[in-house]
């Protein structure tokens, strides 16, 4: 099935269904953390779980989230759109954040930015020609004691992060 | 000044985040202790204690427990692991080197409140910190410490992680809560206080993970022990996270009333690069800063207030004379307008208005009489907003204009930063750091 657009309204229906029953494997045990008439409270893993497995969290996710919590796609569409971890639009392959708040900064985060902008060739919350990386500025990542400080795919902390370093992280980023 | 360690005693140890660990230098003893003790016993100590909330507030916690209507249930516990506020790098270092002494004091102030249902709101960003927290808990429910039974007795307490998703209204409390519940952070009116209604509705304690880490200690050596590790109305110690233009940049546990000119000089051996301290936001991004000659101060809540700042969250951040004011100003105010929740008209429309004069001062196109109109801005923003946010916005404007009037107006008679590309000052890529007195 060629990939959903995201920009048009979807129907989680037209999900691939194996996609589909990993989503469900996985919310299960997360729905057992809230109380039974609160399902809704899983929104936020709900849409973190769909945009793992389909890639983002466009309307056919946010449809499925809702339909399974028994609440309305507009407050799954609320929690998506407000939150900056939630992607309604495909990323490239890989998300690079890098931290321009005030203590990262003062470490030299700023030219570092620029850096990576001419390096490649995006500006802030641009994706790469060949789709491998999207590269993001973000608020402080709680890491201001060992800053500069970069967030790899939502999932690993880089501190003080030196041009070299980065050098080496995008290298792994293949 | 005494150099007692609550916190940080177990960084650094081999395993210190393990179960096996954490009982073998007799943790859960408190634990132990505290289900002998009367339920109001143990809040009892807590208010003797001074313990007062680490999240930025600075509120009594024991006189917080309080609030709690007497016969409405059930309770919940919501712990703010959210740690957004600019500067702030503390609760991670607690999650990451002593979890288990988060969940104790956890068990122990549920078991106080009667409370069966524990939520840990920790930001998304920080998935390493949530699967150790997820770790911890597996482990002390597989020893039988929480779940159907408390350490054995006939009470019933369950622990969840809630892991957020990137924004940093959702530490505000009533925020926190409404994310919760599977919406958007937009922050509640108050009152009603979370204590009365709060998670779903019910009565809901709210505290920060530091706040609650100090409770076994508490509970161990008794509220007049902590309380004598600070002064006045502020107990025990707290952790500093010092970062920006510092030698040893880090996480420092010192008592509540520690002197911030000496923690910054003495313990952070000063700025990295010699040159005379600038400016030093003293606790997170929202605190008002402090000009180099005034930050020979107390830390202390009280002390630090009457000095016209707070020491907020605990984030000390520190600029040397080569940091251009207006540059960083821009880059707070660019913050609150990135992380406002939109719901309140002078914050949503404020803030980005306060980013780009700043922006436009920056970069040399500002006119005579725009320092003041940051100023009238900001005084239209903070006191008029749903939550503190819109105070957390102004007080940085109030301030940096107030006490560096002179960067503002250089700017502005000289149509350019007059610190150019350095703006951010020397680069300072060499540092070490110092987490709870270990090398990181
Ligand atoms: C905009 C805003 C952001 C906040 N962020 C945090 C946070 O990240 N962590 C935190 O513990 N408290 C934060 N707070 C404070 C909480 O609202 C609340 O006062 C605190 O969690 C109470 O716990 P405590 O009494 O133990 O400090 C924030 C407050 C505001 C207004
Ligand atoms: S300022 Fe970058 S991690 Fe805090």
């Amino acid at each position: 099935m060629p990939p959903h657009d995201p920009t048009k309204p979807g129907d989680w229906k037209d999900l691939p269904k194996d996609q589909v029953a990993r989503f469900d494997a996985a919310l299960a045990p997360v729905l057992q953390r809230y109380p039974p008439d609160k399902k809704e409270a899983a929104m936020i893993p709900a849409l973190r779980i769909g945009q793992e497995i389909f890639g983002h969290a466009g309307t056919a996710v946010q449809q499925l989230c809702a339909e399974r919590l028994g609440t309305s796609p507009a407050r799954a569409e609320e929690v998506a759109t407000f939150y900056v971890m939630f992607h309604t639009h495909p990323t490239g392959k890989h998300l690079l954040e890098i931290c321009t708040n005030v203590s990262c900064c003062l470490a030299g985060a700023d030219r570092m930015f620029e850096q990576l902008k001419r390096r490649l060739g995006v500006e802030n919350g641009g994706t790469t020609k060949d789709g491998r990386i999207t590269l993001r500025e973000v608020e402080c990542l709680g890491s201001c004691g060992t800053a500069p400080a970069v967030l790899v795919d939502e999932k690993v902390m880089e501190e003080r992060v030196s041009p070299q370093k980065l050098e080496t992280i995008l290298g792994g980023l293949q | 000044m005494s150099d007692v360690k609550v916190l940080t005693a177990r960084w650094g140890k081999k395993d210190s985040h393990t179960l096996a660990s954490y009982k073998a230098d007799g943790g859960y003893g408190a634990l132990e202790k505290a289900l002998s003790m009367p339920q109001p016993g143990i809040v009892e100590e807590v208010k003797i204690s001074n313990l007062r909330g680490r999240g930025g507030a600075g509120f009594a916690t024991g006189l917080k427990w309080t609030f709690l209507p007497k016969d409405i249930r059930p309770r919940y516990l919501c712990v703010n692991a959210d740690e957004s506020e600019p500067g702030t790098f503390k609760d991670r270092y607690i999650i990451e080197n002593d979890p288990h002494m988060l969940l104790e004091g956890i068990a122990i102030t549920c078991y106080a409140l009667d409370i069966h249902l524990a939520y840990i709101y920790i930001r998304g960003e920080f998935p390493k910190q949530a699967a150790a927290l997820e770790q911890a808990l597996a482990e002390a429910r597989e020893a039988g410490i929480i779940g159907k039974k408390l350490m054995g007795k006939d009470f019933d307490l369950e622990v969840h992680v809630h892991r957020g998703a990137g924004a940093y209204i959702c530490g505000e409390e009533s925020a926190l809560m409404e994310s919760l519940e599977g919406k958007k952070g937009y922050p509640r009116l108050k009152p009603p206080f979370p204590a009365v209604v709060g998670l779903w509705g019910k009565p809901t304690i709210i505290n920060n993970v530091e706040t609650l880490a100090n409770v076994p200690w508490i509970v161990k050596h008794g509220g007049a022990a902590f309380a004598a590790l600070g002064t006045g109305k502020s107990g025990g110690t707290r952790l500093f996270g010092v970062s920006g233009n510092v030698k040893r940049p880090g996480i420092y546990e010192k008592p509540v009333h520690y002197n911030l000119k000496k923690l910054i000089m003495e313990d952070c051996g000063g700025t990295a690069s010699g040159r005379p301290v600038k400016a030093v936001i003293p606790g997170g991004s929202s605190s008002p800063v402090l000009r180099g000659d005034e930050i020979d101060v107390s830390l202390e809540f009280d002390a630090i207030k009457a000095a016209g700042t707070m020491s907020g969250s605990g984030g000390v951040i520190v600029m040397d004379d080569s940091v251009c004011m207006v540059r960083v100003l821009s880059r707070v105010t660019k913050f609150y307008a990135e992380e406002s929740c939109g719901q309140c008209t002078p914050c949503r429309e404020g803030t980005p208005w306060m980013e780009s004069l700043c922006e436009k001062i920056e970069h040399g196109h500002g006119v005579p009489g725009d320092a003041d109109k940051l100023l009238d801005m900001a005084n239209h923003i903070g006191g008029f907003t749903i939550c503190a946010l819109g105070d957390a916005a102004s007080m940085p404007v109030q301030s940096f204009v107030k006490k560096f009037k002179d960067d503002f107006e250089r700017h502005i008679a000289e149509h350019r930063c007059p610190f150019g590309e350095g703006a951010w000052g020397v680069s300072q890529d060499s540092r070490e750091a110092v987490i709870g007195g270990m090398r990181a």
